[in-house]
C-alpha cells in the first residue's frame, strides 16, 4: 500500500477500517459522527538507533537518546549493564564491534566521546560496517545555562545524519499558567517564568528567529501587544495597542511585521503593524459586529489564516497577506459543525492545525491545504490550542486527559503522544522554531 | 374579594368532593405567580413621587432619603445582563431590564459606565475575549438605540478570565455569560426617572 493511498484512507472522506493496532495505547480513537478519526501512519519500519555507553558525558548521552526517541522516528535501544563490555571494548579505541550490534538489531550506533574542550559525536552506519559522520560539538559545562540546548542541536543533527531532516529538540515552548508565561525545554526541562509577579499575559507567540517574543498585556480591560526581547529584557508596546483589547499577536516569516487582533465596539478585525518603523498600522478585515482573530503566518508569508464568525460561529479562513481574497479555509455544516478556533500553519506550509468543538468538546485537527481535508487527531477528552514544532510533525496542544489541562505532544505521523508538562494549569502554547546557538554575550 | 374564577374554583371543589362521597376534598391548588420570579432587585416604585421642594422636611430625612434613592438606582444600574450560549444578542427577558437602565442614564445625565463583556469557560480563550467584546458591544448598542450617549458608556472585555461562578455545570455557565457595569462617574445625587 502506497503512502498517498493510505492517507486516502485515513482522510475523513473515506470510511475504512483502520489498523488500530498500529497506533494502540495512544490516542483512544473512536468515530464520530460524520468525522473520520484516523492518524496518517506511514507504514515501515522505523531505523534503529543504539547510544553506545562509554566514559564520562553521561548526562549529554541521557538528553541525546531521550531526544532520539522523542523524535519519534527511531526503534532506540537502551543498552544495559549487561551490553557495557561491548561499548567498553570500543570506548577507548574507537573501533565499533559492527557485528555485535548487528546481532542487537541496530541499524546505526552514536557515539559520544570527549575531544578536548569539546564532545564529538559520531554516527556509525552498522549495515554498511562504516562511520558516516564524525563532527566535534563544543558543549558547554554540564551545569552551564546552556548545556542542553547545545546536546538538543546535537541531537538535531543526529537526526539529520540518519533522516535527511534534523530533529526538534532544539525548541522551546511558551505557555501560561494562570495567566503568567512560561517557558519551557521542548524535553520539558527547563521551566522558567518569564513574566514579572502580577503581570496578567494572553495570547503568546514567537519571532521565527527565536529572539524575540510577543503578546497580551492584559489589564483594566485594556490589552496591549509587548514584543519583548529575549537577550536582552527590552520591551516594545506595538503602534495602536495601547487602547482597547489587542489580542493573539503572530510575527511575519521576516519578522517585520505583526499581525494581530484588535477589538472595537463594533467586532474585533485583524490588523498588521509593522514593527520595524514601529510604525503603519493597517486594518486586513471589516467584519461589522463579527470577529476575526487569531491571524497566522503560512511560512512563506504570503497568506494568513485567521478564525472568523462572519458567518455566525467562528470558523477557519484564509486571506492573503494583505487582506485581499477572504475565504473559509475549513469547510463545515452550518449548525451542525462545532466551533473551530486556533489555527496555526505548519512549517512546511502543507498543513493548519486547529481546534474544533465535537460534541461541545474541543478537539485537535489538521487540515491539509492542497486538499482542503482535515482530520482529526485527538478524541481523549478536551483538546485544545495546537502548536507545531519546528520539525513538521509534531503538535503540542492542551488536553485535560490527565485530570487537569497540561501540555502533550503528538505525533502527526503515528500518533504516539507523550505528556510535556506536569505543572499548574496550562493554556495557549506557542512552539519555537529551531533555536540556533546563541550569539556570545545575548539570550 | 370575591373574584368569578375563585367561585368557579370553589363550586368546582364542592362538585368533586360531592361526587367523592367519602372522600376528602382534593387540595386547593397553590395559587401560582402571576410573574416569573425576579431575578433582579425589586422593581422601584416607577415614578416615585418626588417630595415638594416646598414640603417642610427635615434635613436628615431628606438627606437619608435622596442616599436611599441613590442607591436604589445604583442597585438598578448595576444588575447584570446574561447571554445564551455562543450569543451576543440581548435576551428577550433582559430587555426590560435594560429599558429601565436607559430611563435611569436619562434621569441623570451625570452617569457614566463600563459595560464588561464576559464569557464562560467552554469556547477558545481568545474567542471568548472578542465574544465578551461583542457582547458588552451589543449592550452598548441597545442603550444607544434608547437615546443614552455612546461617549457615556465605554465597552471593555475580560473573556472567561473573571469568572463569578467556579462550577463546570449549566448554571455557573449562565451565571457567566454576562455583561457587568460599573459606575466611573456621577454617582452621587442620583434620582429616579
Amino acid at each position: 500500500m502506497s503512502h498517498s493511498s493510505f492517507r486516502c484512507i485515513v482522510s475523513v472522506f473515506f470510511v475504512l477500517a483502520l489498523p488500530l493496532t498500529k497506533v494502540a495505547a495512544q490516542d483512544s480513537l473512536r468515530p464520530l459522527d460524520g468525522v473520520r478519526v484516523g492518524i496518517d501512519y506511514r507504514p515501515g519500519v522505523r531505523p534503529t538507533v543504539v547510544v553506545l555507553p562509554g566514559r564520562g558525558l553521561d548526562s549529554a548521552r541521557a538528553i541525546l537518546t531521550r531526544d532520539l526517541e522523542y523524535s519519534d522516528r527511531f526503534d532506540v535501544i537502551a543498552l544495559g549493564p549487561q551490553d557495557s563490555s561491548a561499548a567498553a571494548a570500543n570506548a577507548g579505541g574507537w573501533t565499533v564491534n559492527y557485528s555485535l550490534f548487528r546481532t542487537l538489531g541496530a541499524e546505526y550506533a552514536v557515539e559520544l566521546a570527549p575531544d578536548g574542550v569539546g564532545t564529538v559525536v559520531r554516527l556509525h552506519d552498522i549495515t554498511a560496517g562504516a562511520m558516516r559522520h564524525d563532527q566535534r560539538f563544543a558543549l558547554p559545562a554540564a551545569f552551564d545555562a546552556g548545556f542542553r540546548m547545545a546536546v538538543h542541536r546535537a541531537a538535531d543533527e543526529v537526526v539529520r545524519w540518519i533522516t535527511g531532516t534534523p530533529g526538534a529538540a532544539a525548541s522551546q515552548l511558551l505557555f501560561l499558567v494562570d495567566r503568567k508565561l512560561y517557558r519551557v525545554d521542548s524535553d520539558g526541562a527547563g521551566v522558567t517564568q518569564l513574566s514579572a509577579p502580577g503581570e496578567d499575559i494572553l495570547s503568546p507567540a514567537w519571532s521565527p528567529d527565536g529572539g524575540r517574543i510577543a503578546y497580551t498585556r492584559f489589564g483594566a480591560g485594556v490589552g496591549s501587544i509587548v514584543v519583548q526581547a529575549l537577550g536582552s529584557g527590552q520591551r516594545t508596546t506595538v503602534p495602536g495597542t495601547t487602547t482597547a483589547l489587542n489580542i493573539t499577536p503572530a510575527f511575519s516569516p521576516d519578522g517585520r511585521t505583526l499581525a494581530f487582533a484588535r477589538s472595537s465596539e463594533e467586532g474585533t478585525d485583524i490588523y498588521l503593524a509593522d514593527i520595524v518603523q514601529n510604525c503603519c498600522v493597517q486594518r486586513l478585515t471589516a467584519g461589522r459586529y463579527s470577529d476575526n482573530l487569531s491571524p497566522t503566518y503560512s511560512p512563506d508569508g504570503r497568506r494568513l489564516t485567521f478564525v472568523s464568525s462572519r458567518a455566525g460561529q467562528p470558523q477557519i479562513y484564509m486571506m492573503a497577506a494583505d487582506g485581499t481574497d477572504q475565504e473559509l479555509l475549513a469547510a463545515f455544516d452550518y449548525g451542525a459543525t462545532g466551533n473551530s478556533s486556533a489555527p496555526e500553519w505548519s512549517p512546511d506550509g502543507a498543513g493548519v492545525a486547529f481546534h474544533r468543538d465535537v460534541n461541545r468538546v474541543p478537539q485537535i485537527f489538521i487540515l491539509d491545504v492542497a486538499t482542503r481535508r482535515i482530520r482529526q487527531l485527538s478524541s481523549a477528552g478536551r483538546n485544545e490550542d495546537p502548536t507545531w514544532a519546528p520539525d513538521g510533525r509534531h503538535i503540542a496542544f492542551v488536553s485535560d486527559r490527565s485530570g487537569r489541562k497540561q501540555l502533550w505532544v503528538i505525533d502527526v505521523l503515528t500518533g504516539r503522544i507523550r505528556q510535556l508538562t506536569f505543572v499548574g494549569q496550562v493554556r495557549l502554547p506557542a512552539w519555537s522554531r529551531r533555536l540556533a546557538a546563541p550569539a556570545s554575550g545575548t539570550n | 374579594m370575591r373574584s368569578p374564577s375563585r367561585w368557579v374554583l370553589l363550586s368546582l371543589a364542592a362538585a368533586l368532593s360531592a361526587a367523592c362521597g367519602s372522600k376528602q376534598a382534593p387540595e386547593q391548588p397553590a395559587p401560582q405567580p402571576t410573574a416569573p420570579a425576579p431575578t433582579a432587585p425589586a422593581p422601584l416604585p416607577t415614578p416615585a413621587p418626588a417630595p415638594a421642594p416646598t414640603a417642610p422636611t427635615t434635613d436628615v430625612g431628606a438627606a437619608a432619603a435622596a442616599a436611599r434613592v441613590t442607591a436604589a438606582v445604583l442597585a438598578e444600574v448595576g444588575t447584570v445582563v446574561h447571554f445564551d450560549l455562543d450569543e451576543s444578542d440581548i435576551r428577550t427577558e433582559d430587555r426590560a431590564m435594560l429599558d429601565r437602565k436607559a430611563a435611569l442614564l436619562s434621569a441623570n445625565s451625570g452617569l457614566r459606565l463600563i459595560i464588561s463583556g464576559h464569557a464562560d469557560e467552554r469556547g477558545a480563550d481568545e474567542y471568548n475575549l472578542a465574544l465578551g467584546n461583542r457582547r458588552a458591544g451589543s449592550v452598548k448598542s441597545y442603550l444607544g438605540n434608547k437615546g443614552i450617549a455612546a461617549t457615556r458608556l465605554e465597552v471593555v472585555s475580560y473573556g472567561e478570565e473573571r469568572p463569578v461562578s467556579m462550577g463546570h455545570d449549566e448554571d455557573s455557565w449562565f451565571q457567566n455569560r454576562r455583561a457587568e457595569f460599573e459606575v466611573t462617574t456621577g454617582g452621587s445625587n442620583l434620582r429616579l426617572p
